[in-house]
C-alpha cells in the first residue's frame, strides 16, 4: 500500500537529511506504529506520503502511483484516498460536529443525499451518535478527537495517518482513540501512526517501524516501544521541534497554508 | 464543488471580509466611472464629428448691410457677386458635393431655433446674422481648397471653415479624455492591488478550512474558485454601480442642460453608455479573475 524505496529527503534549510536512505513497505490492512526520537523524521514520513512535500531522492509509491511521477494537479486525488489524523484535532471552531464531518464530503462536491446517510453512520462508527449539533468546544479532547477521526474516514479512504493522535489526551482516553483506530483498521484501512507513547505501543503490540536521524532502525512484527535488548533512550520531549504538521502553542497551524507578507 | 455549497461558502467570505469586499466594490466603481466618462468623451467627439460632416462644412458669408470686413467696404452683397460665387462653388464640384443659399431671414430662423431656450435669441434680429452660401465637401479634410478659393473674393464677408471651430473643441475633449483615463489608469491599478490584498486577507481568514480542504483532498479548483467568486461578485457589483452613474450623468447632467448649448443630434445619450456597458463589464471580469487567479496561484499553497 505504501512503499519507500530509498528514499532521502532534504529540506531545503536542513543542514543533515531529515530522511536518509529510508527503504520501508507497508501492505494494505496494515497497522504501524512509527516511533523514535524528535527530529528522527517521523513527521516527513507522514508528509512524504500525502505528497505535501517531494522527497529528495528516491521514491514514494502509494496505492500504487510513484508520487514522484504524480502530477500536481492528480495530488488532490490522492488525498482523497489518505486521512489524516493530528495531535491538535483541526476541527473547524464555528461549525458543528456534523458539519466538520460533512465538510470533508462537500468540498469534494458529494451530493448532499449522500453526506446526509454518510455523516450520522461515521459519528456512530466513532461513538459520537447524538452529538452532531454540539459544537468542538463543548467537547473533551477525546471527543473531538473522534470527531477529526470521522473526518478523516467519511470518505472512505484506504490508508490513514496518524500523527501522535493522543498526544494531547489523557492516558486512558489515549488508548480509547488508539482502540477506535484499530476498529478501523480491522475494516481494512491500512493505519500508520506517529507517536511518543510507549504505553500505547506496548499494549497493542502491532508491527513498530522505529526511526532514528532520518533512518530505520528497526522494524518488529509486534514490537514494544523499547526493544528489551536495547539501552533505554534518553526519554522523549513532550514537543517534537522538527514537526511540521503542527504547532498548537507557537501560532496557528494553518498559518502555512497562506504564506505571509511579501 | 456543489453550488450551494459554494454560494454559502461565498456569502461567509464576503459577509467575514465586509469592509474589504466594500472598498473593492467603490474603488472598481470610480475607476470605471472615470474610464467610462473617458469613453464617452470620445463618442461624443465622434458623435459631433459625424453630424458636422454630414453636413456643412465650409461657410461662404456674404456682405451685408454695415458689414465690417475691408472686403465689402460696408456695402451689401450685389447680385451679379452672388451669382459668380454660385457658379464658382458650382465648377468645384465633386470636390464640393452640394451647395444651398441661406438668406438672413433663413439664418435667424435656425439661430432661433437652435438656442431658442437662451437669452441670446432676444438680442438678435434678422440682418444680424449675414446670409452664406452654405457648402458640403465631399472629402471634408479638403476644405483649404474652398477657404482659399473665396477668401477675400468680391462679396465675401469672410469664410468660416466648421472644422477649425470643431478643433478647438475635439483638443478640449481630448485632453478630458486623457485625463480621464490616466486617472482611470491609476484607479484600476489601485482596484488591482486591493483584489490581491483582498484575495491574501480572506485566504488568511479561512487558512483553518483551506488547510482541511487540501488534506481531504479537494480540487485547486473548489479551493480557489470561491475566492474568484468573491472578488468577481464585488467587482461586478463595482461595475454595476459605475455604468449606473454614467447613465445619470448623461441623462441628468448631459441631455438635460448641454442640449441648449449644443445641438441634440450632436450629443451621447443613454444608448452610448448601454454600448460601453458590456466593454467595462468585461474588463472588469477579467480584471478580477486575472488578480485573483495570480494572487492565489503565488500565496495560496495548494
Amino acid at each position: 500500500m505504501i512503499r519507500f524505496e530509498n528514499v532521502t529527503k532534504t529540506y531545503p534549510r536542513g543542514t543533515r537529511p531529515a530522511l536518509e536512505d529510508v527503504s520501508l513497505e507497508i501492505e494494505r490492512g496494515q497497522f504501524v506504529f512509527l516511533v523514535g526520537p524528535s527530529g528522527s523524521g517521523k513527521s516527513t514520513v507522514l508528509r512524504l506520503v500525502i505528497r505535501e512535500e517531494p522527497t529528495t531522492s528516491g521514491s514514494v509509491l502509494v496505492a500504487g502511483h510513484d508520487l514522484g511521477l504524480l502530477p500536481p494537479r492528480k495530488v488532490p486525488r490522492l488525498r482523497r484516498q489518505i486521512g489524516t489524523v493530528f495531535q491538535d484535532f483541526r476541527l473547524l471552531p464555528n461549525k458543528t460536529v456534523a458539519q466538520n464531518v460533512a465538510f470533508a464530503l462537500q468540498v469534494l462536491g458529494k451530493p448532499n443525499r449522500l453526506i446526509r446517510t454518510l455523516v450520522p453512520e461515521t459519528l456512530a462508527v466513532v461513538g459520537l451518535e447524538g452529538k452532531g449539533r454540539r459544537m468542538p468546544h463543548e467537547l473533551s479532547g477525546g471527543e473531538q478527537q473522534r470527531v477529526a477521526i470521522a473526518r478523516a474516514v467519511v470518505n472512505k479512504p484506504a490508508v490513514l495517518l496518524a500523527d501522535e493522535p493522543t498526544g494531547n489526551l489523557d492516558p486512558a482516553t489515549s488508548l480509547d482513540i488508539v482502540r477506535l483506530l484499530a476498529t478501523i483498521n480491522a475494516s481494512g484501512t491500512t493505519v500508520l501512526m506517529a507517536t511518543h507513547d510507549n504505553v500505547i505501543v506496548d499494549e497493542f503490540r502491532r508491527r513498530v517501524v522505529e526511526l532514528a536521524d532520518g533512518r530505520v532502525v528497526r522494524d518488529e512484527a509486534q514490537g514494544l516501544y523499547v526493544p528489551k535488548e536495547a539501552p533505554v533512550p534518553a526519554p522523549a520531549p513532550e514537543r517534537d521541534p522538527d514537526d511540521l504538521w503542527s504547532d498548537p502553542d507557537n501560532g496557528d497551524w494553518a498559518d502555512e497554508i497562506v504564506r505571509g507578507e511579501g | 464543488m456543489r453550488l450551494r455549497f459554494l454560494a454559502g461558502d461565498v456569502w461567509v467570505g464576503l459577509r467575514r471580509n465586509l469592509s474589504m469586499a466594500v472598498s473593492v466594490v467603490l474603488v472598481t466603481m470610480v475607476s470605471l466611472y472615470l474610464l467610462g466618462l473617458g469613453l464617452l468623451a470620445q463618442r461624443q467627439a465622434d458623435a459631433m464629428k459625424g453630424y458636422w460632416y454630414d453636413r456643412v462644412q465650409v461657410s461662404v458669408f456674404l456682405c451685408s448691410r454695415g458689414s465690417l470686413q475691408p472686403n465689402c467696404g460696408g456695402m451689401p452683397v450685389t447680385e451679379d457677386q452672388k451669382a459668380t460665387i454660385k457658379s464658382q462653388l458650382e465648377e468645384m464640384k465633386p470636390l464640393v458635393k452640394q451647395v444651398f443659399f441661406e438668406s438672413e431671414e433663413e439664418a435667424f430662423q435656425r439661430f432661433s431655433e437652435q438656442f431658442k431656450n437662451t437669452p441670446l435669441v432676444g438680442n438678435i434680429s434678422v440682418g444680424d446674422i449675414p446670409s452664406s452660401y452654405r457648402v458640403q465637401l465631399s472629402d471634408p479634410t479638403r476644405y483649404e481648397v474652398v477657404v482659399s478659393a473665396f477668401q477675400n473674393a468680391p462679396g465675401v464677408a469672410s469664410v468660416q471653415d466648421q472644422e477649425k471651430v470643431l478643433k478647438k473643441f475635439f483638443t478640449v475633449i481630448n485632453y478630458v479624455t486623457l485625463f480621464a483615463v490616466i486617472v482611470a489608469g491609476l484607479m484600476v491599478l489601485c482596484a488591482t492591488l486591493l483584489m490581491a490584498t483582498t484575495i491574501r486577507q480572506a485566504a488568511f481568514s479561512r487558512r483553518r478550512e483551506i488547510g482541511i480542504m487540501r488534506l481531504v483532498g479537494a480540487s485547486n479548483f473548489a479551493i480557489r474558485t470561491p475566492f474568484i467568486v468573491e472578488v468577481l461578485i464585488a467587482a461586478l457589483a463595482g461595475a454595476a454601480l459605475a455604468i449606473g452613474m454614467l447613465w445619470a450623468t448623461v441623462h441628468f447632467i448631459f441631455n438635460r442642460y448641454l442640449t441648449n448649448i449644443v445641438l441634440n443630434q450632436a450629443l451621447i445619450s443613454a444608448n452610448d453608455v448601454w454600448a460601453i456597458a458590456p466593454y467595462l463589464a468585461g474588463g472588469v471580469v477579467a480584471l478580477a479573475v486575472v488578480t485573483s487567479t495570480v494572487t492565489l496561484w503565488r500565496y495560496l499553497r495548494v
